[in-house]
C-alpha cells in the first residue's frame, strides 16, 4: 500500500486502526506496525490486549492466507518481521504488567537441519499467545534439548524438521527422554512440511501440528488437560 | 517381441541430465516426459502431479520411472509408488543422488551450512533462488533465509567454465563462500541404465 499517505494512523479509531494494523501486518509494513502499537498503548490499551487483537489476530489471518496458497514464504517472513518490531516494544511491558502465562514451551530445529522459517513463526505465534517460549534454533542435538529440560523445567517440548533426512531424529530425542524417565513430564510437539501425523505417532510425539494456528491451539489444549488433570488430583 | 516401450517420468530440474544418460549410453528408445521443477516449493503437491501423469502415461508404456527423489515428500512419493509398482531415483533429493548418496550422507555434517547448487540451479539461479525466494523485490529477507549459512557448495554435473563463474556470482550475491566440486550425473546414470535395459545387463539387477 504505497499511496496511502493519506491514512494518518494517529487519527483513526480504535476498531478502524486495529483494522488498518492488520492490513499492515499483511503487507509486511514494520515501522506502520510499530507506530500502531505506540498509539494504541498511549490510548491506554493494555499490552496484552494490544498484542491480541492487533498483533496476534492480524497474523492469524497472514497464516491462514498462507495455508490457502494466497500468500507465499517471502509475503509471511516480511509479516513476521512486522510483528517480531511490534512484539518487541510489548515484549517487557508484558512482563510489567503481569499478563497471563499459559505455559512453558522449549522449541528447536532437529540436529543436521538449519530451516528455521517456521519454527520461529511458531515460536512467535505461541509467545503471543501467552507461552514462554525458549528458542534453542537451529541444529540441535539430544544433549541440547536435554540441557534446555533441565535448565528451563517445560511443559512443552517442540521439534521441528524439514528435511526428509533429519525427521527420523526427532525419534532419537523422544527415545532419550523415555529412557531418562521424563517423557510423560513433557508434551512433545513435531512440526515441518514433510511430516505428518502417522510419522508423528510413529516417533512417539504427542501431536503434529501442521501450520502455527494448529501448534498454538494444540499447545493450550495440552495445558488445558494438564490443568484439569492436576485439579482432578487435588480433588 | 517387441522392445518395451519406456519412460522416464521426471523433474523437470532433470531434464538435461536424463537426456544427457540416455544419449551417453544409446538409449534412445526411452521417452522423457518432465513436470515442472516449481513443483518443489510445495513438496506436498509432488505425489498427486506424479499420479496424475503416472495414470496418463500407463497405456503408452510398458515400464516408467519416476525421476524424483524422496524431495521432501516425507515418504508420500514412495507410498504412491508402491501402490502403483514403480521405482524412483535413489536418496532425499537430486543433491545426494549427484554426489552419491553414501558420500553425500558421510559429509552431511561437515555440509550443514552449505547451500548447494547443481547444473540446473546454477543456471535457473536468478528465477528459482532469488526470484523464488522474493529477494529481487526484498533484499532486506537475505539474513532470514541465509543468515545460518557459510558457503555455496557447487555440485558441478559438467566441466562449463560459464556455468562456475554463474554460480560463483551467485556465492558473491549471497555473500557466502564458494567451493566447486565436480560430481558429473552420481547415481543417476546408474539408475537409469539398470531401469532401461534390465534384460541385457542383468548383472545390474537388484543394484540400487
Ligand atoms: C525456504 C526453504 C529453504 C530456505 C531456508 C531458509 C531458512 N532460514 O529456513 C533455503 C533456501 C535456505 C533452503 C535451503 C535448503 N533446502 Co529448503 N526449503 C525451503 C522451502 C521452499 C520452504 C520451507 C519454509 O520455510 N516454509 C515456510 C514455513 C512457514 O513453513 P514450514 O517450514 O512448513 O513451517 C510451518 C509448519 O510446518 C509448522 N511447523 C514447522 N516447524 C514446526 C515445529 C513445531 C514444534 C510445530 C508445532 C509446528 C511446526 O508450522 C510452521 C508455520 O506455519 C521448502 C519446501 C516447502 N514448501 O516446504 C524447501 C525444502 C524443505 N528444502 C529442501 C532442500 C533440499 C534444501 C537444501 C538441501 C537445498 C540446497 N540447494 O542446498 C538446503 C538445505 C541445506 C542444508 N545444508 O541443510 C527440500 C527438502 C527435500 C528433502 N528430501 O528433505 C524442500 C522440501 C524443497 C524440495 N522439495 O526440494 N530451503
Amino acid at each position: 500500500m504505497a499511496d496511502d499517505g493519506d491514512i494518518v494512523l494517529s487519527e483513526l479509531p480504535d476498531g478502524d486502526l486495529v483494522k488498518q494494523m492488520h492490513d499492515d501486518l499483511y503487507d509486511g509494513l514494520k515501522d506502520e506496525i510499530e507506530e500502531g502499537v505506540r498509539i494504541l498503548l498511549k490510548r491506554g490499551w493494555t499490552p496484552y490486549r494490544t498484542l491480541t487483537e492487533a498483533l496476534v489476530e492480524g497474523m492469524r489471518i497472514v497464516g491462514e492466507d498462507f495455508r490457502d496458497g494466497i500468500l507465499f514464504v517471502p509475503e509471511v517472513l516480511l509479516s513476521a518481521n512486522a510483528m517480531k518490531a511490534g512484539m518487541a516494544i510489548l515484549r517487557p511491558l508484558l512482563v510489567e504488567t503481569g499478563a497471563p502465562r499459559i505455559g512453558k514451551m522449549v522449541i528447536g530445529t532437529v540436529k543436521g537441519d538449519i530451516h528455521d522459517i517456521g519454527k520461529n513463526l511458531v515460536s512467535m505465534m505461541l509467545e503471543g499467545a501467552g507461552f514462554e517460549v525458549i528458542d534453542l534454533g537451529i541444529n540441535n542435538g539430544v544433549e541440547k534439548y536435554l540441557a534446555a529440560i533441565e535448565e528451563h523445567k517445560p511443559d512443552i517440548i517442540g521439534m521441528s524438521a524439514l528435511l526428509t533426512t533429519t525427521m527420523p531424529y526427532m525419534k532419537v530425542v523422544i527415545d532419550t527422554l523415555k529412557e531418562k524417565g521424563i517423557r510423560d513430564d513433557l508434551v512433545v510437539l513435531v512440526g515441518g512440511a514433510p511430516l505428518n501425523e502417522e510419522f508423528a505417532r510413529s516417533v512417539g510425539a504427542d501431536a503434529y501440528c501442521r501450520d502455527a494456528a494448529v501448534a498454538v491451539e494444540t499447545a493450550k489444549e495440552f495445558m488445558m488437560r494438564k490443568h484439569n488433570q492436576r485439579a482432578a488430583v487435588r480433588a | 517381441m517387441p522392445p518395451r516401450r519406456q519412460l522416464v517420468l521426471a523433474c523437470g530440474a532433470l531434464a538435461r541430465e536424463v537426456m544427457a544418460v540416455l544419449e551417453a549410453n544409446g538409449l534412445g528408445h526411452v521417452a522423457v516426459r518432465c513436470l515442472p521443477a516449481s513443483l518443489h516449493n510445495d513438496p506436498k503437491a509432488i505425489p498427486g502431479a506424479v499420479r496424475a501423469a503416472v495414470r496418463e502415461s500407463r497405456a503408452a508404456f510398458d515400464d516408467i520411472l519416476v525421476g524424483y527423489a524422496d524431495c521432501g515428500t516425507g515418504g508420500q512419493l514412495d507410498a504412491l509408488l508402491q501402490e502403483e509398482g514403480l521405482e524412483r531415483l535413489p536418496g532425499a533429493h537430486c543433491y545426494a543422488f549427484y554426489a552419491g548418496v553414501d558420500a553425500f550422507a558421510a559429509r552431511a555434517e561437515a555440509d550443514m551450512r552449505a547451500f548447494f547448487l547443481t547444473d540446473f540451479l546454477a543456471r535457473q539461479f536468478e528465477t528459482l533462488v532469488i526470484e523464488g525466494l522474493g529477494l529481487d523485490r526484498h533484499p532486506e529477507l537475505r539474513d532470514a533465509y541465509f543468515g545460518h549459512y557459510e558457503t555455496i557448495v557447487y555440485l558441478a554435473q559438467t566441466d562449463d567454465a560459464a556455468l562456475t563463474a554463474k554460480a560463483q556470482d551467485a556465492a558473491r550475491r549471497l555473500g557466502l563462500a564458494f567451493e566447486r566440486r565436480f560430481v558429473g550425473l552420481g547415481d543417476l546414470a546408474p539408475a537409469i541404465r539398470s531401469f532401461a535395459a534390465p534384460a541385457a545387463t542383468a548383472p545390474l539387477l537388484g543394484a540400487r
